[in-house]
């Protein structure tokens, strides 16, 4: 593997002294722009997700001019929209031992001591105020009969933190930050561009000043000047193919700003999330999430016999290994993603597996129908459970659910400093697209907690410091900066279409995201990683010899739009492989075969690699260069996860 | 027609238009080894794989999460918005719906509001448009107060969930013989009328989005209750009644 090493050039630019007070401090340290003058000053924003909703909306409250950009036909439609079990805040309304500091030492140690130490204090102390600003918008939080807020616990805390709105709180948390942004663009301070994809970043005197789009139905490149850029545009699980993000999701946006000269650190920290409805054929585009919260209840388990052939409900107790029971007695069923994930792999690689694949699960709700009642599992997770009928044909609350881990969230992401500004200055990343808060294991109920923090209470300060120090309007389209990259985008769609080959962009999609889940996926070792490197080298060769695109670039032609979110995967999936091999130990996600205890968990090497990784484009895919910001654990000590 | 090896096959009917300004018409497809569990938009990806490798130009229609939340999926499939299955958007229909060897119409969601832009692909900005008109809380980030200092019953929260539900798919506009968006609009005002936060703008809101709407060219209400039946998230057409309730009240007030 060829890469050069730059060490510890980067510097996160987060205050010293007390963590407890580095936000208070650092936000009188930030620069500001005066009420008369931000209106002077146009904000781009990429997205319309949590982060970009929420960002968008609330630098038009302070006065900013904002264009806002989405690939769908509305915002409402990103897909943080599909986040079902909830949002963390360090709340303690539940009086169990909660605290801002509980909330950042779990998410710290969740994470596996790969995330950056003050940014996740800063969440955990924003997270509070994320809760009243949904509330004051009208999101309806599921509720206490006393009408005080309901809270459960998620995804492997021993507090209940999480805040939700039935198995949709994704939607209504979107649809809290639609409703402020539909406000904007009322008010005039918003200007909505739907169905436009972002396909390059304008630098002027190395400064992100501007977009190119493309107006998704009539094919015509656009160009936007603005006086800074906010990309958020989420994270890139796509580039598996069969994972649990929509269809359309994807990473191009992020991916032109890397070849722009922003870093992209650590992209493999993929997330796999436990329990998702098996892979059932060839001919399959996604799969589907049900929320963790079922884990509430669930209990996990295998039969004990390889092969036993007998239905589910016949297989008596003594037979059944609840596995994630015996093997974490303190956390069982509620263990952390990535434990919960790897353990259902190597049960099922082990022939232990059920189904007529023998990569599932089963997840069983027989011992809580028979605590709770029918009626409370039914209020508990009717959604999930009709949505696991409609897709399978079976009753769950008949015969136990099977399950199988599948990717889910993007933990790595362009590199960010305590500012959420990317190593081009200007250009502000934020939400799943940016690397920071999740090291390199995302706890459950912390993505849409997240997105808001960064859009709602970060950047309204942080922008501002960067403006400040630029002068208004100062770029304008006829740059010569934008002829550029305007014909390269012009060239790059020419390119796409004239190729004219025979095979289909899905057919690519599909045996990219076959290499790096067979060889970058839940278990990772050397060799196969080598493999898939040589393997992506080679499909990308021949995907621009032979994809097939029909139709033209003038009109609207999803098979173009498709073709070039493919050809970014191609590029970035074969830094994901470098990034994995480079990266000699296992961290959280990242399970190296080489570097696991004799029970299998995964082994860090706090020594070598307590840094992030930040790839620098060189012009040359394959020979990337490293970049390194050393983490400091000042306030959580390292310490081996332990969940037993 | 059923093969050997359990997949079945389809006779499809499918609305075809270059852009809005041009004519369309149904064009005919067959499709075969279709998979019964297989959904029905991978079996148009199926069929859209086989007019690629034959360099024919795909069926545009539009999808993204394909889990029934994001609403961006909505196709008349044999004249009923998202087809024979109650309570599923397009991308929850698998193909064991369909029996083998039948023949399958699929359509825009039709209305003046919402004009075709490709084949299968149709344009709601209008949606937005009467949610701009008011279908907000005015409050700007920074001003909330604590959560827990209003309580709101569990009863009220959850009959404003029950609205707040919607996923702004159409639906109930393409099942309207007046392609009305009454439902549409009726869910968002009475979610917001609801709750104690949305008391303020109350008046205003119902106002504003009811003329937005008309403003849209959305066609008025005649109580058929289509959209009820028609929408996947099972919004109760008492939504439209609680919208006249809230307009004629706003209007009373004015005198």
């Amino acid at each position: 593997m060829d890469f050069d090493i730059v060490d510890d050039r980067l510097n996160s630019g987060a205050p010293e002294g007390p963590i407890e007070t580095r936000w208070d401090r650092h936000r009188f340290d930030l620069k500001l722009v005066s009420p008369a003058n931000k209106r002077k000053y146009t904000v781009l924003v990429v997205g319309t997700g949590l982060a970009g909703a929420s960002a968008a909306a609330t630098l038009a409250e302070l006065g900013y001019n904002v264009e806002n950009f989405c690939i769908q036909d509305t915002p409402r439609r990103a897909h943080s929209v599909a986040a079902q079990g909830g949002i963390n805040a360090a709340k303690n309304y539940l009086n169990d031992g909660d605290s801002v500091w509980r909330l950042f030492y779990d998410t710290v140690k969740g994470g596996d001591f790969r995330a950056r130490e003050s940014n996740v204090y800063r969440l955990a102390q924003l997270s509070t105020q994320i809760i009243d600003q949904c509330v004051a918008q009208g999101v309806p939080f599921a509720r206490e009969y006393g009408g005080t807020l309901a809270n459960r616990s998620f995804g492997g805390a021993q507090v209940s933190r999480t805040f939700y709105a039935r198995g949709q709180t994704g939607q209504q948390l979107l649809l809290g930050a639609y409703s402020s942004l539909m406000r904007q663009v009322d008010e005039g301070r918003v200007r909505l561009h739907a169905r436009r994809e972002m396909l390059d970043l304008v630098l002027v005197d190395g400064h992100a000043k501007g977009l190119i789009t493309r107006n998704l139905v009539t094919g015509q490149l656009e160009r936007w000047a603005g006086d800074a850029v906010l990309l958020c545009t989420g994270g890139y699980s796509t580039a598996y193919y069969l994972s649990t993000n929509a269809v359309n999701s994807n990473a191009t946006a992020a991916w032109r700003c890397h070849k722009r000269g922003a870093f992209f650190a650590n992209p493999c920290f993929m997330q796999i999330h436990p329990t998702c409805i098996p892979l059932q054929g060839r001919a399959q585009s996604k799969l589907t999430l049900m929320s963790e919260s079922l884990r509430n209840d669930g209990r996990i388990w295998v039969p004990k016999n390889k092969g036993d052939a007998r239905a589910a409900n016949e297989i008596p107790e003594g037979d059944r290994d609840y596995f994630l029971e015996r093997i974490y007695p303190a956390f069982g069923n509620l263990v952390p993603r990535d434990v919960a994930s790897r353990a259902a792999k190597h049960i099922c690689d082990e022939g232990f597996g059920v189904g007529s694949t023998g990569l599932a699960v089963y997840l069983d709700f027989e011992e809580a129908i028979a605590r709770l009642g029918r009626d409370t599992v039914e209020q508990r997770y009717s959604n999930l459970f009709e949505m696991y009928r409609e897709i399978t044909g079976e009753n769950p609350y008949a015969v136990p659910m099977r399950i199988y881990p599948a990717p889910h969230y993007t933990m790595g992401g362009l590199w960010v400093d305590y500012n959420l500004q990317a190593t081009i200055p200007g250009l502000h990343v934020l939400g799943e697209a940016n690397f920071s808060d999740h090291g390199s294991n995302r706890l459950g109920a912390s993505a849409l907690m997240q997105g808001l923090c960064d859009g709602y209470f970060v950047i309204p300060y942080t922008l501002g410091n960067y403006l400040a120090g630029q002068k208004p309007g100062s770029t304008r389209s006829d740059d010569p900066a934008f002829n550029e990259a305007e014909t390269s985008v012009k060239n790059g769609v020419e390119k796409l279409l004239s190729i004219q080959g025979n095979r289909t962009v899905r057919d690519f999609h599909w045996e990219l995201g076959r290499i790096l889940w067979d060889q970058v996926g839940m278990s990772r070792d050397p060799d196969g990683m080598r493999r898939a490197i040589g393997e992506i080298r080679s499909l990308r060769d021949q995907f621009w010899q032979d994809v097939s695109i029909p139709g033209s670039g003038d009109s609207l032609n999803r098979s173009l739009e498709y073709a070039g979110r493919v050809a970014d995967y191609l590029e970035l999936g074969e830094l994901i492989a470098i990034d994995a091999l480079h990266r000699d130990e296992s961290a959280g996600c990242h399970l190296r075969l080489d570097h696991q205890s004799p029970e299998g968990e995964p082994v860090r090497n706090d020594q070598d690699f307590s840094y992030v990784a930040a790839w620098e484009y060189t012009g040359d895919l394959s020979r990337p260069r490293l970049n390194r910001e050393r983490l400091a654990f000042e306030n959580v000590h390292l310490a081996v996860r332990n969940y037993k | 027609m059923m093969s050997t090896n359990g997949t079945r096959s389809y006779s499809l009917r499918i609305w075809r238009q270059n852009d809005n300004s041009s004519p369309g018409a149904l064009v005919e497809y067959r499709v075969s080894d279709i998979n019964p569990q297989m959904s029905f938009l991978e079996m148009l990806d199926h069929l859209n794989d086989t007019l690629e490798r034959k360099h024919e130009v795909p069926i545009a229609f539009e999808s993204d999460c394909r889990e029934g939340i994001c609403g961006t999926c909505g196709l008349m499939i044999d004249g009923r918005p998202h087809g024979p299955a109650a309570g599923l958007t397009t991308c929850g229909l698998r193909m064991r719906q369909f029996a083998d060897g039948a023949t399958i119409t699929i359509e825009p969601f039709r209305a003046n509001a919402f004009p075709v832009l490709r084949d299968l692909v149709v344009d709601r900005q209008a949606f937005d448009r009467i949610i701009q008109a008011g279908g907000y809380i005015s409050v700007n980030c920074g001003q909330a107060p604590e959560a827990n200092s209003m309580l709101i019953g569990k009863d009220v929260a959850e009959a404003a969930m029950d609205s707040a539900a919607c996923i702004g798919c159409g639906a109930c506009v393409a099942s309207c013989p007046n392609a009305s968006a009454s439902l549409f609009v009726g869910a968002k005002i009475r979610q917001l009328a609801l709750l104690p936060q949305g008391q303020a703008e109350r008046s205003r809101r119902a106002l504003r989005m009811v003329e937005a709407m008309d403003r849209e060219g959305f066609g008025d209400c005649s109580n058929h209750g289509e959209c009820e039946a028609a929408c996947p998230k099972g919004i109760s057409i008492e939504s439209i009644a609680v919208m006249r309730r809230e307009y004629m009240r706003t209007l009373l007030a004015r005198g």
